[in-house]
């Protein structure tokens, strides 16, 4: 009687568990389908706009070849990576250095700083869009790169201090007290102990920081003038964007640039995964 | 003598420092003062003194043309372009606008310097004299927490809050097509925009229609897209999965692929012509191919799956970072009392991940119901729709508000909605905000 309920119980949690993979596969497809197709696309002769198939009959590499010698690829590619860097650098410095502040002490004005800053992130971005241009022709910063390093960098403030601040809260405050009773100065307590002790929150922000100017369409287009100045996303959607372009390169050629786009960029999340779980899991509540 | 330092100081900067012998400090403060004079001055200021300019509020230095410009929104019109000197409204209320924050803060030096040459003196009454070296010394270690803020402050100050300043300024003017600077003045017009708002009909109509359709997408791409997450992270933290890693990697492509690139790729696939037709027609599923984008109903939804597709992988994360810190203790107690798998989600993992993961449900809602690109960059707020004024039957209220602004130059109108829009969801998102453990916790 009991090795027959044993057995019904394995059969059953080998079916459970085969169903969770059918599922899980599904949702696989679902993913890739759409990325699998833009790579395979990209393999297409140029010119085969719909056509294109996820496994090229003639594959090809001209659409990479057109990228590289036709297009601005490579100066889009350079200028973005500038951006990017520096908006990493910027990023990483302002806000561990402000959620430090923010989660270690009592100050006038931090609490409600702190929800003025949130609740400014939710005003919608396209209507900030002439005022900022304003703002750029003012300071002479128009058709410069750092002003777009500078926006990227004042765009992610809130979300990055209030998850890095999240995280610092479950450090325990008993080690920086330690120290300062060493005679270690507040900067010390920050560079020595709190930022070693960060590296996860650190990598998330370094990460989504670098992520933001590879995707961001509007606001260059907005401050960048000059042809030399073109970032990659500006350069993509130029090309499908029809009212611009009449088919001078086609979606092909896009796909090709979104790989390679994409691709760098997909590495580094799946590399840095972890620290990207635990750095949305610093904003939660605690379960209890 | 305390009330002589303060106001030597009132006039000129650091000067009551200097009676105090703290020489240095008092330096630091003038070279502010002088700063600030110099900008004043450089910016056309000393023209309009020694005459090389007409003497008018416009040849003036950044700051006095800035106040000038803001309360009178300029003076000369640009009807054609044989008009050579004239004034912008918008620029003149932009660089107002700029000027009076900038003067602000030098205001806010103005009146530390007041204080502290009233202070000191007062400390030196009383027989403590402080070197300007222990003052600094002092000054680092008491205000660390408002330097360390400084930088991050000053960016929102210019990059986020301006922005807010400019379009709440906007709505009290009469900027629409029928008065384009620089041909035509802009006028401070009080609340007559917000007024007509509520006036006109169709206005209100569309704006009705536009806002049940956001609300319906932002709720429902963000709800799809966390029960998708919340299944994902659970089945792969299901016993007996192997490869947790590989497909979580696998799951959280379409967060790491930039959304930008995505939402063009699926406006290409879902074309009469695109891949998904071009499938389902091969397979013999579908006789036509389905107009994907071109009917209202069926761009909806491809709006609201996309934007799952596009979320999923972010809840994935955040609800897998939540289950570990779940302790296994919660489980075995379960266990012992002769709980199925279903009971343990049902009882433990399920409430601890709701209440742990309620503020970015909040967030990710208000995210998504002024997600722009979403719409944008997949339907650009088509298919038409007749009977509305200037929207698509996929218009989301922010994509109207660029229909309004870029096609169609309301721009009053446009800022005002974006008031309102702002009021609601702010205060959404602060009631959100201060509940949740990282705002309460010290």
């Amino acid at each position: 009687m009991k090795k027959k309920t044993n057995k019904l119980a394995i059969a059953k949690s080998i079916l459970t568990r085969a169903l969770i993979y059918i599922e899980l596969l599904m949702v696989v497809v679902i993913v890739l389908y759409p990325i699998l197709w833009v790579i395979g696309s990209s393999f297409n002769p140029i010119n085969s706009v719909g056509r294109a198939s996820i496994i090229p009959q003639n594959a090809t590499f001209d659409n990479y070849i057109t990228l590289f010698t036709k297009t601005g690829y490579v100066s889009w590619f350079l200028n973005t990576g500038y951006i990017a860097v520096m908006t990493m650098v910027f990023s990483v410095l302002v806000n561990t250095l402000t959620a430090f502040v923010l989660a270690r002490f009592r100050f006038k004005g931090r609490k409600a700083g702190m929800l003025l800053v949130m609740i400014l992130q939710t005003f919608p971005p396209y209507m900030s869009m002439t005022a900022l241009y304003m703002v750029a022709l003012n300071f002479g910063m128009l058709d410069n790169l750092n002003m777009l390093v500078i926006i990227y960098v004042a765009v992610g403030i809130p979300i990055n201090i209030w998850l890095a601040r999240g995280y610092l809260l479950n450090l325990p405050r008993s080690i920086d007290e330690a120290a300062y009773i060493d005679g270690a100065s507040k900067l010390q307590v920050f560079a020595r102990i709190i930022l070693p002790l960060s590296v996860p929150i650190v990598s998330f922000i370094a990460l989504t920081s670098f992520m933001l100017p590879w995707m961001d369409y509007m606001l260059p287009r907005l401050l960048i003038g000059s042809v030399e100045k073109q970032t990659v996303a500006m350069g993509l959607y130029n090309m499908v964007d029809i009212v611009k372009n009449q088919t001078q390169y086609s979606i092909t050629t896009f796909c090709a640039g979104a790989v390679l786009l994409a691709v760098p960029i997909t590495i580094l999340y799946a590399v840095f995964q972890r620290f990207l779980i635990t750095g949305v899991a610093s904003g939660a509540n605690k379960g209890e | 003598m305390k009330i002589v330092a303060a106001l030597c100081s009132a006039v000129i900067w650091g000067s009551g420092q200097v009676i105090n012998k703290q020489r240095f400090k008092g330096l630091v403060f003038f070279a502010i003062q002088c700063i600030l004079v110099l900008i004043e001055l450089s910016t056309g200021t000393l023209n309009v003194l020694a005459g090389r300019a007409e003497a008018a509020f416009r040849n003036c230095g950044y700051f006095t043309k800035g106040l000038w410009g803001l309360v009178t929104l300029g003076e000369i019109p640009r009807p054609d372009s044989s008009v050579l000197v004239y004034d912008h409204s918008i620029i003149l209320m932009v660089t107002g606008l700029l000027s009076t924050v900038i003067l602000l803060l030098f205001g806010m030096v103005w009146i530390w310097n007041i204080r502290d040459a009233y202070r000191s003196r007062a400390q030196i009454e009383k027989g403590n004299i402080v070197s300007s070296a222990s003052y600094i010394k002092s000054l680092w270690e008491n205000s660390f927490e408002y330097i360390m803020v400084m930088p991050g402050a000053i960016v929102v100050l210019f990059i986020s809050l301006i922005p807010v300043l400019f379009t709440l300024l906007l709505t009290f003017t009469n900027y629409n097509q029928g008065t384009m600077p620089p041909k035509q003045l802009l006028d401070w017009t009080g609340f007559k925009t917000f007024a007509d708002l509520f006036k006109i009909p169709i206005w209100g109509y569309t704006f009705a229609s536009v806002l049940v359709w956001t609300a319906v997408w932002a709720f429902a791409a963000t709800f799809l897209a966390y029960g998708l997450g919340l299944l994902q992270a659970v089945l792969i933290n299901a016993k007996g999965i192997r490869f947790k890693a590989a497909w979580r990697a696998i799951y959280i492509l379409p967060w790491a692929v930039p959304a930008l690139v995505s939402l063009l790729v699926f406006k290409v696939m879902f074309n009469r012509e695109g891949a998904f037709n071009e499938l389902l027609l091969s397979a013999g599923i579908i006789k036509q191919a389905i107009p994907f984008l071109s009917n209202a109903g069926w761009a909806r939804t491809i709006v609201i799956l996309t934007g799952t597709w596009l979320g999923f992988p972010y809840f994935m994360a955040l609800i897998s970072g939540v289950m570990t810190s779940i302790s296994p203790e919660l489980y075995e107690a379960v266990e012992i009392d002769g709980g199925s798998g279903w009971n343990k989600f049902r009882h433990i993992s399920l409430p601890v991940i709701l209440t742990a993961t309620a503020p970015q449900i909040v967030m990710q809602i208000t995210f998504n119901f002024n997600n722009f690109g979403a719409i944008y960059f997949l339907t650009g707020g088509n298919p038409p729709n007749p009977n509305y004024q200037f929207a698509g039957a996929t218009d989301i209220l922010i994509s109207w508000i660029f229909q309004l602004t870029l096609t169609n130059r309301m721009y009053n109108y446009a800022a005002a909605i974006t008031i309102l829009i702002f009021i609601v969801i702010s205060t959404f998102s602060a009631i959100n905000l201060m509940r949740s453990r990282v705002y309460k916790e010290d």
